[in-house]
């Protein structure tokens, strides 16, 4: 039987201890001991991004990495964004723009491009199709999600100015 | 206000963007076991023995053979050819043999490992030319699932015309569907008797057919759910009723629910992918570029099993001859049988195959008459009272002339083609650059009789509180299904999009409206929702209704006009238009309802060290009748291009002794945000009168045009006519090095 291991690690704010198999993968640690099933899997090999969470701060591809790596760190899924009666600004223009279609992309890349707008990244399509690169979407050939992310930026852009 | 040419947000949206979509794996279903498949390691041959390693611990493992099916070991398509188990004959690598379930995944993964088949292995026949041999029969008596032909004129009178004769071969690979949901399904049975399939897919109601002959029972004792979906492209139209027979079958031994999820790997090695075809074109053509004879000869690879591969064909040789009038025409089709996994229905189903090879041919005949690309398409494009290859006459929404009149314009594509000559003029550039046009037509809707066949239903009902719900069986896959139908009924009535609720695609709850596929569900599905709500809204008329309706007024309506029977439903059925005629026989008359139409500029570079080639630009325009919904319109041409982008350049799946090399995505290769141009899309609108508001269909059609737009650009930049997809960087290299020796 593979080493059992007990952990803290904090998801979405909150403090969790997570009891199994030290080498068990993030994903499947989100997914099945926390019920957070918005974490999708796509390939399984970090080539799609469907799975990418922020490990503190840091974009990673949960598939990729063991739960023993995640000791004490900060993690953090989409079900730390918006609800579906209240969604954040970032969700509400992929919403608007046509940036999802068949969805199962969608949390990863939604995550990829918070971290984007969050660090300032600035409005022009060619930073952003840069900053979802690692993020496959077989659905929407990625204007409308580039587009999304623009109004993300300007709407940000615009209340900044404003304070 | 008016919900059609809006683009309304799409309705499970919100739940999709927050991660509260539940797809088939976010289903905990307690008590569960995993199963796993086990398949064949070789093409062909049989079944000696299977050993299970007694040093495993089989007690918590269920396994499941063909010899458990308590029915008939088929999986129902076209053909009863197809065994949910293999049981003696193996016909390609991956077939399924063996089904094995375990609570824990890990461990159902880790008792695949500990199960030998022994075989007695035959030569395969891995190619369609060796099929086309016959020395080695895996179907009839000479490997052919289906031969059709379309006459039309007289072929040698055209060809004695024709001032040039142009030939050329032209062959397309597989190509995968990479939905980013891998393929899953759920089963189990109630206490009543009912077996309950839930998963991802396209068509419930194909599930529910092909689960009757495996598991005899009363057909309201099966129930099949589809879950939010993740992607099909045509990758979740047949192949899903297999995994629901192995779940099924699973669960029926085991008595208890099985989920069975594909990863990644397994879902690019077993399940289906576009036909490979190969393609011959024999064209006579006067000098001022009038096209005279087309004779043309396609041949598929169907795999080792018949499932959709005539329909596939089919629908290939009817768009073979490209969006173009010629007076004279012969088009032989083929699909052959090979010992590699079964091909299957993929966005375009067979006609971004034929359109390929028809558009390119286009260019080469241009070409040699030393004419431009832009005038001999201009003269022999469809038009009004047109007739096609099947003596169909076109009498109306025929958007051909305006779509290619519309991208030239934007693209300012003489102007382009003039700039980037002088560019490759120049020794000294980096790259070479090139500009390429494709024009294109799809057939919307099942082919000929095939939707008088389907005898689709849907139904609109009013409950005495209100609410409007919309039952079909329509699968929302990201397309916009739930949104477009709730526009569509919502308009018909004069209410609120909002107001207008859809029903999951449930067997027990909705009534069969055909599958989703063929660019038919705002045509067809949306046609008979419309109707429905029509006489809704005359039955809410008949209570006193007066519009417009405020929320309370409708209730209040709703009340009187349900009275006494609960809910008021509608439920309206295909019926044939009575001007359309079909001879499935001698392949003459009305092979579609309608067509769409689509035209396209590409524009690229190639950098003269590496050979890569970046696609910068794509202008397009495509006539869908009417854009129910714009952005979703948008979303799918888009979405399309991208996909036909992979396919033209980056996809390749390898294959060695019937196997697929490049099961993962580390190594097929499908676009991302940086292999995919900006696109410039003008949606043109030539109204379809049996459509809903006008429309027609958009989901294939962007899938058709891209792939010859690049190989003419690439012919433009280098002056390298090459007539095999995809067009990688090695094999550019190889033909330019070529070009020089």
């Amino acid at each position: 039987m593979p080493k059992k291991i007990e952990l803290e690690v904090m998801i979405n704010g909150q403090k969790q201890v997570y009891r199994g198999p030290a080498f068990k993968r993030l994903i499947d640690v989100l997914r099945e001991d926390f019920a957070l099933t918005g974490t999708k899997e796509g390939c399984g090999e970090g080539e799609c991004g469907s799975c990418t969470v922020l490990l503190d701060g840091e974009l990673v591809n949960s598939c990729l990495i063991p739960v023993c790596q995640a000791e004490g760190a900060r993690v953090e899924t989409i079900e730390a964004l918006g609800t579906p009666t209240a969604l954040d600004q970032l969700q509400t223009f992929f919403l608007t723009k046509g940036g999802a279609q068949c969805g199962i992309c969608t949390p990863g890349m939604i995550m990829s491009a918070w971290v984007y707008v969050r660090e300032g990244g600035g409005s022009d399509a060619a930073s952003i199709r840069e900053a979802l690169a690692g993020n496959l979407c077989r659905c929407t050939g990625y204007q409308h999600i580039v587009e999304s992310v623009i109004a993300t930026v300007q709407a940000s852009n615009r209340r900044t100015r404003k304070k | 206000m008016p919900s059609v040419s809006e683009s309304f947000r799409r309705k499970e949206g919100p739940e999709k963007l927050t991660g509260v979509a539940k797809y088939i794996d976010d289903y905990p279903l307690p008590g569960c076991i995993h199963g796993v498949t086990l398949r064949s390691s070789i093409a062909r041959g049989v079944i000696k023995n299977i050993h299970f390693d007694p040093a495993f611990d089989w007690g918590p493992v269920t396994v499941v053979s063909a010899k458990d099916i308590p029915g008939q070991n088929y999986v129902y398509l076209i053909e009863v050819d197809q065994p949910l188990l293999a049981e003696h004959q193996i016909r390609h690598a991956e077939e399924p043999i063996l089904v094995i379930g375990h609570p824990d995944r890990a461990k159902a993964y880790e008792a695949l490992g500990h199960v030998h088949v022994e075989y007695d292995e035959w030569d395969p026949v891995l190619t369609m030319e060796e099929s086309l041999d016959a020395k080695r029969l895996l179907y009839a008596a000479d490997n052919v699932f289906k031969r059709i032909e379309i006459v039309k004129g007289d072929l040698d009178a055209g060809f004695a015309l024709a001032d040039f004769i142009v030939e050329e071969e032209y062959r397309v690979p597989h190509q995968e569907q990479a939905y980013i949901e891998n393929n899953g399904m759920a089963a189990w049975e109630e206490d009543d008797g009912t077996l309950t399939i839930m998963g991802s897919m396209q068509c419930p109601f194909y599930v529910h057919k092909a689960m009757s002959p495996l598991f005899p029972r009363e057909p309201d004792k099966i129930r099949v759910i589809q879950t939010t979906t993740g992607g099909g492209f045509g990758g979740k139209e047949e192949y899903p009723n297999m995994i629901a027979g192995h779940a099924a079958l699973l669960a029926l031994e085991a008595k208890r629910p099985v989920k069975i999820i594909y990863d990644r790997h397994e879902d690019m090695l077993a399940t289906t992918k576009r036909h490979p075809a190969r393609v011959r074109h024999r064209t006579g053509v006067r000098r001022d570029g009038t096209l005279v004879a087309q004779d043309i000869d396609v041949l598929m690879d169907g795999g080792a099993y018949v499932t959709l591969s005539p329909v596939v064909l089919s629908r290939g040789i009817l768009h073979a001859t490209g969006p173009y009038e010629c007076p004279n025409v012969r088009v032989v089709g083929r699909v052959v049988a090979t010992s590699t996994p079964p091909n299957g229905a993929f966005r375009g189903f067979g006609a971004p195959q034929t359109l390929f090879a028809a558009e390119l041919q286009m260019e080469k005949i241009a070409a040699r008459l030393q004419m431009d690309p832009v005038a001999i398409r201009r003269k022999n494009l469809l038009r009004e009272g047109a007739l096609t290859a099947t003596g169909q006459m076109l009498r109306e929404s025929v958007g051909a002339s305006t779509v290619l009149e519309q991208v030239l314009a934007r693209s300012r594509f003489a102007d382009k083609k003039k700039k980037y000559a002088r560019w490759n003029q120049s020794k000294r550039r980096p790259s070479w650059r090139g500009i390429g046009l494709a024009a294109v037509f799809h057939g919307d809707g099942f082919t000929g009789g095939g939707e008088v066949f389907l005898r689709s239903q849907a139904r609109v009902a009013l409950s005495p509180d209100g609410r409007i719900r919309v039952d079909a069986a329509a699968t929302e896959i990201g397309q916009g299904t739930t949104s477009i139908l709730a526009q569509i009924v919502a308009d018909a009535l004069e209410v609120p999009y909002d107001w207008v609720e859809v029903e999951t695609p449930d067997t027990s709850k909705v009534p069969d409206s055909g599958p989703t596929v063929a660019s038919r569900t705002c045509m067809i599905v949306g046609a008979l929702l419309h109707r429905a709500a029509k006489k809704l809204k005359l039955a809410l008329l008949n209570a006193g209704a007066h519009w417009p309706l405020g929320r309370e007024a409708f209730e209040r309506a709703a009340a009187r006009a349900c009275a006494s029977r609960g809910e008021l439903d509608f439920v309206e059925e295909f019926e044939k238009p009575g001007d359309i005629e079909w001879d499935d026989v001698s392949y003459r008359g009305d092979a579609y309802g309608v067509f769409s139409y689509a035209a396209m500029v590409v524009e690229l570079e190639i950098d003269k060290l590496t050979y890569e080639i970046t696609v910068k630009n794509v202008v397009t325009a495509q006539d869908v009748g009417k854009a129910i919904n714009p952005l979703l319109v948008e979303g799918q041409i888009i979405g399309g291009t991208s996909q036909a982008l992979g396919y033209a350049l980056l996809e390749n799946a390898i294959f060695d002794r019937g196997v697929m090399q490049n099961a993962q995505l580390t190594n097929y290769i499908i676009p991302t945000t940086l292999d995919t141009p900006p696109m410039d899309v003008t949606i043109v609108e030539k109204p379809y009168s049996k459509g809903p508001f006008g429309a027609k269909g958009v989901g294939e059609l962007p899938m058709d045009v891209p792939a010859p737009a690049v190989a003419a650009a690439v012919y433009d930049a280098t002056g390298l006519f090459l007539t095999e997809l995809p067009i990688l960087p090695e094999k550019l290299c190889q033909a330019l090095h070529a070009q020089e020796n």
